[in-house]
């Protein structure tokens, strides 16, 4: 079946919108940021300092402390002194420090948003309406289980781990400290915490907030750094739990490097979600489902719906409505309200993603990308398609995380189930139908641990995230991410 | 003249065929008076690795039988037992135990097997959870088994050290490739036979014999395997183990300081360790009798 030009919705021409930047000016950042270990800031044991820059314009934000060795040892013994007196005292009041946390985040929230659209590249609008809030909510609601503990598990006596690593990336950098913080705080615990060294400024932030709090001084440190940083967190003979965010190659080295010990491990890694359309799905919702599902954050998403899936007999029409949807997006200043596309979270990231470009055109797949013009200066990518992938194309192996979408055709429902298992990651999962009864078919079959039928990109702090397979083990969210934080023996 | 007895060959079980070992190699099993009792399977790589195959083949079928089909067969693996009692017995008491244990480690063995025959239909209520998300969608967690999963069992005990590996692995829905206990090999030949007349299809479970030292690496290096459990205590074997798993990133489990007769060895909690937990959403219509108060 072939579109007719006549139904294509035209929505460029009517209206141009003007640009709606996010006021700064209220945000304050300091020149530069120290460690925060104990209570308060203190500066690295190497004295060096790195850059942190904005993705959109390539201008230096603000300089950032580089953790070594000495530093995350002092910050693991802080963490160890602080871990006695928490994790004695007694949840009800535990619960109120992280509920105070949760309620300055509220507060802040603007504040917060900007300078996570400033350092990480993201929309003003996602970081605004959902990093933020949800950040907030995590903590809001993992405050409510720190007296609840002994509900959560029939037949066992909880008790908390000790101090816990906890490495995180750059993609939902605030977001995935609060998944990290909130229920190890619930549960007793007292965390050391790095983000990705692209977007340390809203941990940074976080520490501020928490220091304002009244936390009990060393039961939240958060460090700044690399990878080095990150290994001598992992490689700390006193940590008890190290909890990792990042990619696949990184977590297979965290488990490999820890398997000496007694250390407890959770991990979420890489993803390559299929997004599955069936000739009776709801296209017009559908197309919508695969934009967010792909281009939500600029594809930087492990759960990305980056292999899309389209049945045989309505690929045309699908392809189409995705292409004159594709149109609609504004690739730009993140700080623009309008913004749907920010850029892309570091030169390295652009660079890795440009490289998949030459390695799917070579694989003889055909590329296609949306006709809007990019800024000159700063990270940025067009929205991009693959049409006429196979499954052995690298492009639908591996995670680009950028906003490229790999798509395949499929005719029966047995071939499509085949084709998205048979991948090493297992994260996450589209179906799009609209018959419940072939939506509980593949809901069950398909080997991830989220699966959205007929939506897709939805979080909730109450809601059980982590993969199957490569997309690693483990929780966060809902009762089910305490256990990544308990002793249950 | 007295009867001459006739001696059994003790094979291992694979996609739920009694082969020799591929490898034609062999151990000799001898009692305390060092006279050799059975010639046991050496079990190879190549074994190992037909029995994965057999795993995965199998993982499919098992995984989507209803939870009420598991228990039954669960059940009938103990009924099963129970009939064979006298044999087990009379295997641990030629692997050295006393009469008594003998009998305790056999009942205790069917009784675990029962236990874990109720909970296939029930674990996943312990474990699932509707989400009340903010959102306008409906949201629920359920446990899924994890897939093809290889146990490395205890050393010191035969009967029960199986049962208590095996039972909350295939409750849960899962696959597995269990190596036994070397020195005590006999009962898990034979619990193989009881398994194979139990209604258990081929491939969910493969018993192979051998050597720990040998065959740990194999177990871990997989890439069809995802999780290993292992009930014994070397140090260096969890170590390899558990870098190993990292290749693939499997689910590792290390049972070394669990007492397979106690109490405490059993609840549902082992069979949540072969589980994964999975989530769906789906949308909520909001539209027209969204505000009926009745």
């Amino acid at each position: 079946m072939s579109t007719k030009k006549e139904i294509k919705l035209d929505f460029n021409s009517a209206w141009e919108l003007d640009p709606a930047p996010e006021d700064t000016k209220h945000v304050s950042i300091k020149k530069q940021y120290d460690l925060f270990i104990n209570g308060e800031f203190v500066k690295p044991n190497s004295k060096k300092y790195f850059a942190t820059y904005n993705p959109a314009t390539e201008e230096k934000i603000s300089e950032i402390a580089e953790a070594d060795e000495k530093d995350v040892d002092k910050a693991v013994k802080a963490a160890r002194a602080a871990f006695g007196p928490w994790s004695k005292l007694s949840g009800k009041e535990r619960g109120k420090y992280i509920y105070r946390i949760a309620r300055l985040m509220q507060e802040r929230a603007r504040e917060f948003a900007v300078i996570e659209t400033m350092e990480g590249g993201k929309p003003i609008r996602e970081s605004r309406d959902i990093d933020i809030p949800l950040a907030a909510n995590h903590f809001f609601y993992y405050a409510g289980w720190a007296d609840k503990l002994e509900y959560a598990f029939p037949n066992k006596n909880p008790k908390p781990l000790g101090v816990a690593g906890q490495i995180i990336p750059w993609n939902f950098p605030l977001l995935m400290a609060a998944w990290k913080i909130a229920p190890a705080l619930a549960c007793g615990n007292t965390v050391v915490l790095k983000p990705a060294e692209t977007t340390s400024l809203t941990a940074l932030k976080l520490a501020e907030l928490i220091r304002d709090s009244g936390l009990p001084k060393g039961v939240v440190n958060i460090i700044t750094g690399a990878g080095k940083t990150g290994a001598a967190i992992v490689n700390h003979p006193d940590i008890n739990k190290i909890a990792f965010t990042g990619s696949t190659d990184i977590g297979k080295l965290i488990q490999k490097s820890i398997a000496g010990t007694d250390k407890k491990l959770t991990l979420e890694l890489g993803g390559k979600a299929a997004n599955i359309i069936f000739e009776d799905a709801p296209i017009d919702q559908a197309v919508e489902g695969i934009i967010n599902g792909i281009f939500f954050n600029q594809g930087h998403v492990c759960c990305a719906g980056s292999r899309l899936f389209v049945q045989e007999s309505i690929a045309d029409i699908v392809i189409q409505k995705l292409k004159d949807r594709m149109e609609t997006l504004k690739v730009g200043d993140p700080m623009d309200k309008n913004t749907d596309i920010g850029a892309i979270n570091s030169k390295e990231q652009l660079l890795k993603i440009q490289e998949y470009f030459k390695i799917g055109k070579n694989e003889g797949a055909d590329f296609y990308q949306s006709s809007c013009s990019i800024p000159k200066k700063g990270y940025f990518i067009k929205p991009t398609l693959f049409l006429n992938t196979s499954q052995s194309h690298r492009i639908v192996q591996e995670e680009i995380f950028g906003p490229v979408l790999a798509i395949q055709t499929f005719r029966t429902i047995e071939e499509v189930i085949e084709k998205a298992n048979n991948i090493p990651y297992g994260l996450s999962a589209g179906v799009w139908t609209d018959k419940g009864s072939k939506i509980f078919n593949l809901t069950t079959k398909l080997r991830a641990g989220i699966v959205w039928a007929n939506t897709f990109n939805k979080f909730d702090p109450t809601s059980p995230f982590g993969g199957y397979k490569e997309s690693g083990f483990g929780r966060e969210g809902g009762l089910h991410g305490l256990s990544a934080y308990l002793d249950l023996k | 003249m007295s009867r001459i007895e006739i001696l059994k060959t003790y094979k291992i079980y694979i996609g739920g065929q009694f082969p020799r070992t591929e490898s034609g190699r062999y151990y000799p099993l001898k009692n305390k008076k060092g006279e050799v009792t059975a010639t046991i399977c050496l079990s190879s790589r190549k074994d190992f690795r037909n029995a994965v195959v057999a795993a995965r083949g199998a993982f499919g079928g098992w995984s989507s039988r209803s939870a009420f089909n598991r228990g039954q067969i669960l059940y009938r693996i103990a009924e099963m037992l129970e009939g064979r009692k006298e044999q087990f017995v009379s295997e641990l008491i030629l692997q050295g135990a006393t009469a008594t244990a003998a009998k305790q480690e056999v009942e205790l063995s069917i009784d675990r097997m029962v236990y874990y025959a109720g909970w296939c239909d029930k674990f996943q209520q312990v474990f699932s959870s509707v989400n009340p998300v903010a959102s306008s969608h409906f949201n629920f967690s359920v446990p899924e088994p994890t897939g093809v999963v290889a146990i490395i069992a205890s050393e010191e005990n035969s009967l029960i050290g199986l049962v208590t590996a095996i039972a909350p692995v295939i409750a849960g829905g899962n696959t597995c490739v269990v190596l036994a206990s070397e020195s005590k090999p006999l009962c898990a030949v034979t619990f193989a036979e009881v398994l194979n007349t139990s209604d258990l299809p081929g491939g969910i479970v493969n018993i192979l014999t051998g050597n720990s030292s040998e065959l740990h690496s194999h177990f871990s290096t997989h890439m069809d395997v995802n999780s290993l459990i292992y009930y014994r205590n070397n140090k260096q074997e969890i170590k390899t183990m558990k870098e190993n798993a990292s290749l693939n990133v499997k689910r590792v489990f290390i049972y070394d300081k669990l007492n397979v007769n106690s109490e405490g060895s059993q609840s549902p909690y082992f069979i949540a360790d072969t589980q994964e937990t999975k989530t769906t959403w789906h949308p909520i219509e909001n539209i027209g009798s969204s505000k009926a108060g009745y």
